[in-house]
């Protein structure tokens, strides 16, 4: 009678044992199926990409014929592009950040404060869009320009920022703080002078993390007008422009198959830039976390 | 000595130099005041921008709603802007579709490689695995676009033959592909603050790994779970670019999934890029369609905000 049971519960462990494995499995494949795609788009836009991609294609203007085509334009304008959101969004995103941090008394303004900026981080792209062509584009009076462009982007990413300086300025110890208090520095001194520096890093890597995802955002710009076919450079913060995402997106639309591999080599060189931002902001996390 | 000296036959200048630190220091003192004002100015831009947004958006769409019933615009099934057709169900449709499809994909893929990552793998390969994984969510959605367009769909084809070119298939299942790093990577964050006291109490009894992820880690992580779910359903609600590429531009309220959609976000780009005139009834409507986009996330959002608020369990 008792091995009878016995021998059932040892069934009913092996089942339960071999169903966690089975389990184990399915969930790695899981995991798999997502590394499978990213592996494959990548494979996919490389073969597809690579063919077209010379000195010629990155140094040329876009033209009529696929052969001609370039990406000169797109990438010079998101690199201009890139510094005009960078000096806004830095800016107004770093002193925010510091206000929060080290000014803020704790009142229902600052708690609205930072809810709006949560809920900000989750408004979609696009809708930002509407906001430049309203404001930058039209009651600004900027047009379609590169400015427009910038101002929009940089309140894109503006939470962004925000959440990734808040986070540096608190990771920084508060014995910091004490010291330079209990030296007979300000306020502001304190700030300017061992916060700020100690925070750096942190804020470069999420600055650079925003900025990455500006590069290669496409919905926004196309509503704030960036051009398509661009033949000259910008040369003014009101000179017309166009980005690479934009480049691509143009390329996409067409229906003759060779542009499909303009498009694809656009999307190497995009891809490319990126990895270089991204690499960047890995090396400062590096460097600096070894010192702390 | 040399010093006392100095200092005694200067006794003006040092008058002087009292004055004029004192001087330096009400100057300090002043900037110190000013800082923290201009620092706030700053911090209201933010809210500067969420007030721009509203009134942006409520100022255009009440412009809109001058010309169009906005009773029609929310009941009417037929959307075809060009003629003066405004029916927003078409395009909410398409939005939900893609949205669907996607949730589809994500929330079972994401939450099992949470999962994974959480609870099965060790540390190393948590460590390859997660950042690789959060690459997907960092790939332009441009790039996703052409990648559903000119790869997803035509394998999709040779299992469907009758599947177009465009089609809200391809598109939402791409969608799905590009949140599932927030699901996974939130989920994750979810299942980790579970404290291990619980894990090991359930080790105790007997339990397996299994057991102890299905009765003990998802019940204690649900609200996390719950709220990146609904964080993600909203970013695919507001996804612009692979829509716009990938599931085409016909305005369609149907639950068909190889079917030619157009979204919310997708009708935006194609007004934007089309030459509509300023001030005309379509230049308007962009801001109705962004409105009740807006509505959409933003409801997305506060709900995933409050769930993980509300129900945060305290150990």
């Amino acid at each position: 009678m008792l091995g009878r049971n016995e021998e059932a519960m040892q069934q009913q462990v092996k089942g339960r044992v071999w169903l966690n494995k089975l389990m184990m499995a399915v969930f790695f494949s899981a995991t798999l199926i997502g590394l499978i795609f990213l592996g494959l788009l990548i494979y996919r836009v490389l073969t597809q990409g690579i063919g077209y991609l010379s000195w010629d294609y990155i140094t040329s203007f876009p033209a009529p014929y696929p052969e001609e085509a370039g990406i000169w334009a797109g990438l010079i304008g998101s690199i201009m592009l890139m510094v005009i959101i960078a000096v806004f969004a830095v800016t107004i995103g770093i002193c925010t950040a510091i206000y929060l941090e080290e000014y803020a008394p704790k009142n229902k303004l600052t708690g609205f404060i930072r809810v709006n900026i949560q809920n900000l981080a989750g408004v979609p792209s696009i809708v930002f869009g509407l906001l430049g062509l309203t404001f930058f584009v039209y009651m600004f009076g900027i047009g379609y320009r590169l400015l427009a462009g910038g101002l929009t982007m940089a309140l894109l990413i503006l939470p962004v920022i925000v959440v990734a300086a808040q986070e540096a300025v608190r990771s920084v110890p508060n014995e910091l703080r004490e010291a330079s208090l209990g030296m007979g520095a300000s306020k502001w001194q304190t700030i300017a002078r061992i916060i700020l520096p100690a925070a750096l890093p942190g804020m470069l890597t999420g600055t650079i993390i925003a900025l990455s995802r500006a590069i290669g955002e496409t919905a926004p710009l196309i509503i704030v007008g960036a051009a398509t076919a661009i033949y000259t450079l910008p040369d003014s913060l009101i000179s017309k422009y166009t980005v690479m995402p934009i480049q691509i997106y143009n390329w996409t639309g067409r229906p003759q198959e060779e542009w499909q591999h303009v498009a694809a080599a656009g999307i190497v060189v995009l891809l490319i830039v990126l990895m270089m931002m991204n690499a960047i902001a890995v090396g400062i996390r590096n460097k600096f976390q070894k010192r702390l | 000595m040399d010093k006392l000296l100095r200092s005694e036959g200067t006794e003006f200048n040092v008058q002087q130099l009292i004055e004029e630190k004192k001087r330096k220091k009400s100057i300090a003192k002043r900037f110190e005041k000013i800082i923290p004002v201009f620092l706030f100015l700053c911090a209201s831009v933010s809210v500067l921008t969420t007030v721009g947004i509203l009134f942006t958006l409520l100022r255009e769409s009440i412009g809109f709603f001058s010309e169009v019933n906005i009773f029609q615009f929310y009941t009417s099934t037929n959307w075809s802007p060009w003629t003066g057709e405004f029916g927003v169900a078409p395009l909410i449709g398409g939005t939900l579709l893609i949205t669907l499809i996607a949730t589809f994909v994500a929330v079972p893929l994401g939450l099992m490689a949470a999962i994974f990552l959480s609870e099965y793998a060790n540390d190393r390969v948590r460590r390859i695995i997660k950042p690789v994984l959060e690459i997907l969510a960092g790939i332009p959605t441009v790039v996703y676009g052409f990648f559903a367009l000119t790869f997803v769909t035509p394998i999709l084809q040779s299992f469907i033959p009758d599947l177009g070119i465009f089609n809200a298939l391809s598109a939402g299942l791409v969608v799905g592909v590009m949140i599932i790093p927030m699901v996974a990577s939130l989920s994750e964050d979810a299942m980790n603050s579970v404290p291990n006291s619980l894990r090991e109490g359930a080790y105790g009894l007997g339990a397996t790994r299994l057991e102890v992820v299905m009765k003990v880690v998802l019940p204690a992580a649900f609200s996390g779970i719950v709220a990146s779910i609904v964080l993600a359903i909203s970013r695919a609600i507001g996804e612009t670019m692979i829509v716009t590429i990938a599931a085409g531009a016909t305005p369609n309220l149907t639950f068909d999934p190889t079917q030619s959609i157009q979204s919310m976000t997708a009708f935006i780009v194609q007004a934007a890029t089309g030459d509509t005139t300023f001030g005309s009834t379509i230049y308007y409507s962009l801001y109705a369609v962004g409105i009740t986009l807006f509505v959409f996330t933003l409801l997305m959002n506060l709900l995933s905000q409050y769930i993980s608020r509300k129900f945060r369990e305290e150990y």
